[in-house]
């Protein structure tokens, strides 16, 4: 392909100084116009999608959470903070506030003990290179299913006849069948559970690469002074991993925290709010209810509550 | 002992006086004790891992009436591949797969295409506001699908791209995008700038240098990217759910919760469309294992 043609198809992916310098001019002032103007050329695209998938979308929902009779109707009216008073006095929201931070906070501690657990045994050389292949092909399994493939799943083991029911019976740890996901007491543990199942491997992964990144002459060196494993383990391994737990951790957090298909698939929410998120508890303000004004009232606080996260991880970034 | 040791570690050094014979022997003892608590651990961790897995398959093969018998078998005497074939067959769940793989492939090309080209900005140029846009790219991976389905429902419908591959294809570039800008740029990072700079010298553009050099040497990179992208699109939930309405709209998943509200629940159905669900995903992970974990790994320690 001739020189020309990629140059016109440079000059037209988004500087248009470029397409305009006439070749009789010298450089002088025109060359570095577009030598400016080039790499945002080449971020065009992203700006261009950013812009109206992020920006104006987010600036469309604050703006929705102050009004009333928003997208089903024509006509908006400004509310002020009628949309906020009215989430924040909801009892219904206030539990989905208490159901997500039990949800997050489990879920996440649960993801980084596992996930450093089986790190911890898949860096060990007491098996085979190919049994720990195996091993670790098995731990990752649970991450690449979907999440409706996740629910289904668990709604088959979890059901009052189930296996997981049959299993605990026949032990005499519970009576007869548990409805786990039915009953309003065990409900929250259910699907918080079921996240732990699927989001671990992801923590193991990461965790994974970290150890092997410790260098062994410190284990070495421990062992010569005669330190034991579990001195080695807060000694050594805790401090070196510290960096990447806690990112993952706030990372966690701020996924965990927007989980949604996982609960809409597995109980939609209930039995009686008993796991109503604040994602779940949006959802259904929007698409169950039309409230698009309070959803977007809610969905604003959500954005608020992942913001506030996020400065902290940045903030640990930066430290480090 | 050494001073490397009192430097790195917090462990108090304890005598190191012990008789040689003595620390072998319980050495030995140790390690015996401590592989078989290694193997233990690593057992039981596969039976919570997999065991859902299994019986996802074993599920799959049964007849429907036989999913909760007492005790459960993992192989019955009605082991067929029926539930797969009535899957197979049914044309509207066939319609569920073909948009999935549409829209997932549609995002993965869409992406890489302007991930390269943002990541070849970032990597290459020095501008003004570079750190502003970094920041803005890395933020938006936070910012929770839920708060922008409302407003995307109202922007599809109103750019009339509601129940469209467009809509959908275009709302899931916003959550792979960012992720594949701050991989490539990584990639692009650690190849040396005098591959591109020959291109310039020969005569040759930017774009040239782009697309002639950087990209095809970086395609172990870009698998890695274009993998990730996949599963995310090929997995994604709620805009598919909220963004279309018709069936002949929706992807796997949806068609996974679908199956799931029909009639009288067909286990052995629903086991058989998850494992065909999954498999794509599946198969691309076993094939770029080593890619993959690596360029997850390096941009979730990094990013």
């Amino acid at each position: 392909m001739g020189q020309p043609d990629l140059r016109t198809r440079d000059s037209s992916v988004g500087a248009p100084a470029a397409d305009a310098a006439p070749p009789l001019l010298p450089g002088r002032g025109r060359r570095p116009v577009s030598k400016r103007l080039a790499p945002f050329g080449y971020l065009s695209p992203t700006l261009i999608l950013i812009l109206v998938l992020m920006v104006i979308p987010i600036l469309m929902v604050i703006s929705y959470s102050f009004q009333d009779n928003v997208i089903v109707e024509r006509n908006p009216v400004f509310s002020g903070l009628a949309n906020y008073a009215n989430v924040l006095s909801d009892p219904d929201f206030l539990v989905a506030i208490k159901n997500t931070l039990i949800f997050i906070t489990v879920s996440t501690a649960a993801h980084l003990v596992l996930g450093l657990t089986f790190a911890i045994l898949l860096n060990t050389d007491v098996v085979g290179g190919v049994t720990k292949a195996v091993f670790r092909i098995i731990y990752i399994l649970p991450w690449l299913f979907t999440i409706a493939v996740v629910a289904v799943i668990w709604r088959l083991m979890l059901d009052p006849y189930g296996v997981v029911n049959y299993i605990l019976t026949s032990v005499h740890a519970v009576q007869k069948g548990v409805d786990w996901f039915g009953d309003p007491s065990t409900a929250l543990w259910a699907v918080t559970f079921v996240n732990i199942w699927s989001g671990y491997p992801f923590f193991m992964i990461s965790l994974l690469a970290g150890l092997q990144g410790i260098s062994t002459d410190m284990y070495e060196a421990a062992s010569v002074d005669g330190a034991n494993a579990v001195q080695k383990f807060f000694g050594i391994t805790i401090p070196q991993l510290r960096p990447v737990l806690i990112s993952m951790a706030v990372l966690d957090l701020i996924w965990t925290s927007q989980q949604f298909a996982l609960i809409w698939m597995t109980t939609g929410g209930g039995p009686l709010n008993a796991t109503e998120m604040l994602s779940t508890y949006t959802y259904k303000q929007a698409f169950s209810s039309y409230e698009f004004a309070t959803a977007s009232a809610s969905a604003v606080i959500v954005l608020l509550i992942t913001l506030i996260l996020a400065v902290f991880y940045v903030r640990q970034q930066r430290v480090r | 002992m050494t001073a490397v040791t009192t430097q790195t570690m917090r462990v108090r050094p304890e005598t190191a006086t012990k008789p040689a014979e003595r620390v072998a022997t319980r050495a030995s003892k140790k390690h015996l004790g401590l592989k078989v608590g290694v193997i233990a651990g690593l057992t039981l961790g596969a039976v919570f891992a997999g065991l859902p897995v299994v019986w996802m398959l074993s599920t799959s093969l049964k007849a429907n009436g036989e999913v909760f018998e007492i005790p459960p078998r993992l192989i019955t005497e009605s082991f067929s591949f029926d539930a797969y074939a009535k899957i197979l067959g049914d044309p509207l769940q066939m319609r569920f797969f073909l948009n999935s793989y549409i829209v997932a492939l549609s995002v993965t090309a869409l992406t890489l295409f302007v991930a390269i080209l943002a990541a070849f900005a970032f990597s290459r140029f020095s501008f003004r506001g570079k750190e502003a846009v970094n920041v803005v790219i890395v933020s938006v991976q936070a910012v929770p699908p839920i708060t922008l389905v409302i407003p995307y429902f109202g922007l599809m419908v109103g750019l009339g791209l509601y129940n469209t591959y467009p809509g959908l294809i275009l709302t899931h570039m916003v959550f792979t995008l960012p992720y594949a800008i701050i991989m490539l740029t990584a990639y692009f990072n650690t190849l040396p700038r005098e591959l591109d700079e020959s291109v310039k010298v020969d005569g040759g553009s930017g774009w040239t240098a782009l697309w002639r050099v950087l990209v095809p040497i970086s395609v172990p990179g870009l698998i890695a990217v274009g993998v990730y992208t996949f599963m995310i699109s090929w997995n994604e939930y709620l805009f598919a759910l909220t963004l279309t309405r018709t069936d002949d709209m929706r992807t796997v998943p949806i068609g996974i919760q679908l199956l799931m509200g029909q009639h009288s629940y067909e286990w052995n159905q629903m086991m058989a469309m998850s494992i065909l669900g999954s498999i794509p995903v599946l198969v691309l992970f076993l094939l770029f294992q080593r890619r993959f974990i690596g360029g997850l790994t390096a941009g979730a320690v990094k990013s």
